[in-house]
């Protein structure tokens, strides 16, 4: 079982996110983490690779600083790094993206493509099933569990009112949310052997998807401005009557 | 200048619209020019009468029992894209549901034309233009469509207020597409519904939502407890989710339910902007939290400091002697 895990770098989501004034891009020079939901990613594709056979593959684009967080899916066990950045990718929108990831994903043997089912910086969220309709396959999204019986993959995937049990076959796109598996952390001996683990770096040209980039998106940013905030309101400490105080509130505005 | 024509995608629950597509319809009739409304569902036709009411002309149905069965937004998606092809509408708006988005990453990686996501408006002046907010809803983006059509739109739940347009039933043109083989290699083998009692969590006056510092998954119980007193729905936030407390269903935040109740109560939530986003706009907020430096605070009407588990069977007990 191959597995191709779609992963990407963010802003550290404990810290808050800004964006360049003048391009409207997200700005990237504070820490920068592989996305927690992408963590997700890597670990279930581990599991799928480890009972099954085959290897993962982690792909990402993004900038040069994004080879961190390929280094750290590599230290938790991938076996190779793809990594594209190029300058004309900047400012890539959700469809640009996807062609990029498909033309790279192309160029691998796979199974199953896994992806967080949004990403924590700009969560479109949309990234999964466009990958799935580039590469003509049907996508299963939002999984909560994923096992691999027979030649059939079968997942848990979460719905606006409960659970669907969905079977598949192979090749699927995946997108995983958070309650799919707990990640683990690299090993010290993972971090070690990430170095030596293969690393490539594709153009856009060499993937045969040069000239998309930021010129041919079809949207931009015209306004961004501050929202209005709430006004904070009244606080107390708890001194015995704070329920009290919580049920004169709700009396006051005729809740009971 | 108004759009010439929107597609509003409609997502059909036992043969009535989903509550998200009768917002989106209203939206699309303010937009002007012609409303027309697709849908791939077994039972998509019964729901013609409503949709038309809402401001729907045409309903462009695909009833393939198919659309049931297999996962919808792939065979959704290609079904859309041929008929976009043909039908060319200028703008399409999708609700950021799971069969939404869904549809639209796939519709639009097949017609090769943009997507914005999480818009909470649609402005057309001249150019069709999406506002969202990010960043925990501390700013407000516009993004403009650069020409390509259609357009298309993920639009949040809660993002307007569904008014009727008085209209009559829209009129059914039937979509006779082919679903692709390779969509039937993903079957629904089995529906599981999540259980829930009382009024739903985004229609509900009342929301109690708890978090982490609940401490322990049995006292959500206490949280039902008052839910049924005050006739309210009970919430989480994602870090309870996640850890198996609470069904996903009763999640608020950006990757949950957008609530607007007339009172929110956040208990033993911390107020990381990916839950504010889902709640900020409830017309009250009281949040009960023993950290005094918890970010909830500066969004609270009422905000107290202290353990909820020794204040919320105070909040019981008074409540319940209040009402002899
Ligand atoms: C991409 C992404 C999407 C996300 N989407 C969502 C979403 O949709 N919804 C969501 O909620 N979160 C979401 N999150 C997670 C979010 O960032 C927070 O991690 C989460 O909301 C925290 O949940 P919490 O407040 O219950 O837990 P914590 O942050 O751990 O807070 C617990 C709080 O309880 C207080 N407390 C502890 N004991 C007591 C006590 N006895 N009495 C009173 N107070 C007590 C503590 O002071 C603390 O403030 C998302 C995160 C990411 C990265
Ligand atoms: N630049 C990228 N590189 C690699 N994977 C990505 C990239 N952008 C999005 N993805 C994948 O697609 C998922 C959803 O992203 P999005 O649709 O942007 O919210 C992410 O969690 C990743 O798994």
């Amino acid at each position: 079982m191959n597995v191709v895990v779609c992963i990407k770098q963010v802003p550290d989501p404990n810290s808050p996110g800004q964006l360049d004034p003048s391009t409207h891009n997200l700005k990237r020079d504070g820490e920068l983490v592989l996305d927690p939901g992408d963590e997700f990613g890597v670990e279930a594709g581990l599991r799928l690779a480890e009972k099954h056979g085959g290897e993962v593959t982690v792909i990402s684009m993004g900038p040069e600083r994004g080879l961190d967080a390929v280094r750290k899916a590599l230290a938790m066990g991938a076996a190779k790094g793809v990594l594209v950045s190029d300058d004309s990718l900047a400012g890539a929108d959700a469809l640009t993206t996807a062609k990029v990831l498909a033309a790279a994903i192309r160029k691998q043997e796979f199974d199953v493509v896994i992806t967080a089912t949004e990403s924590t910086d700009g969560y479109s969220g949309v990234v999964p099933q466009m990958l799935a309709g580039l590469l003509d396959v049907p996508a299963v999204t939002f999984a909560k569990s994923v096992s691999f019986e027979g030649d059939i993959l079968k997942v848990e995937r979460q719905t606006e009112t409960g659970v669907d049990v969905v079977e598949a076959k192979l090749p699927v796109v995946l997108s995983v949310t958070a309650s799919v598996n707990e990640p683990r952390y690299p090993s010290l001996k993972g971090i070690m052997g990430a170095k030596q683990k293969p690393l490539d770096r594709p153009t856009p040209a060499d993937l045969g998807v040069d000239g998309l980039g930021a010129a041919s998106a079809g949207q931009k940013i015209t306004a961004v401005e501050a929202a209005p905030q709430r006004a904070a309101g009244e606080i107390v400490t708890d001194d015995g009557e704070a329920a009290k105080r919580i049920v004169d509130f709700l009396a006051e505005r005729k809740v009971i | 200048m108004a759009v010439g024509k929107t597609w509003v995608f409609a997502e059909i629950v036992e043969g009535t619209p989903a509550p998200v597509v009768l917002e989106l319809l209203t939206k699309a009739r303010s937009l002007g020019g012609t409303v027309e409304a697709v849908a791939l569902s077994p039972d998509a036709e019964a729901a013609a009468a409503e949709l038309g009411e809402y401001g729907a002309t045409t309903l462009h149905a695909g009833t393939d029992a198919a659309y049931a069965e297999l996962l919808a937004g792939g065979p959704s998606a290609d079904a859309i894209a041929a008929l976009a092809t043909a039908a060319q509408p200028d703008l399409i708006l999708i609700a950021s549901t799971y069969l939404g988005r869904d549809v639209a990453g796939r519709l639009a990686a097949k017609l090769d034309v943009p997507i914005i996501a999480n818009g909470l408006d649609v402005v057309a002046d001249g150019e069709v233009s999406v506002q969202s907010s990010i960043f925990g809803a501390t700013q407000n983006v516009t993004t403009a469509f650069l020409g390509k059509k259609p357009a298309i739109a993920l639009v949040r739940p809660k993002s307007f207020a569904a008014e009727s347009g008085g209209g009559g039933a829209a009129s059914v043109s039937p979509i006779a597409a082919e679903i692709a083989e390779q969509h039937r290699g993903a079957r629904v083998v089995e529906r599981r519904a999540e259980a829930a009692s009382g009024p739903k969590l985004e229609e509900a006056p009342i929301v109690i939502s708890g978090g982490r510092g609940l401490g322990d998954p049995k006292n959500f119980k206490l949280l039902d407890q008052l839910a049924s007193l005050i006739g309210g729905a009970v919430g989480a936030s994602r870090a309870v989710v996640d850890a198996g407390w609470v069904p996903y269903s009763m999640q608020v935040g950006q990757t949950g339910k957008t609530v607007k109740p007339d009172v929110y109560i956040a208990v033993g939530i911390s107020g990381a902007m990916q839950h504010t986003v889902g709640m900020k706009n409830a017309k009250t907020i009281v949040a009960i939290n023993r950290d005094a430096d918890a970010p909830i605070f500066k969004l609270a009407d009422l905000g107290v400091v202290g353990d909820a588990l020794k204040i919320l069977p105070q909040v019981i007990e008074e409540i319940k002697a209040r009402k002899g």
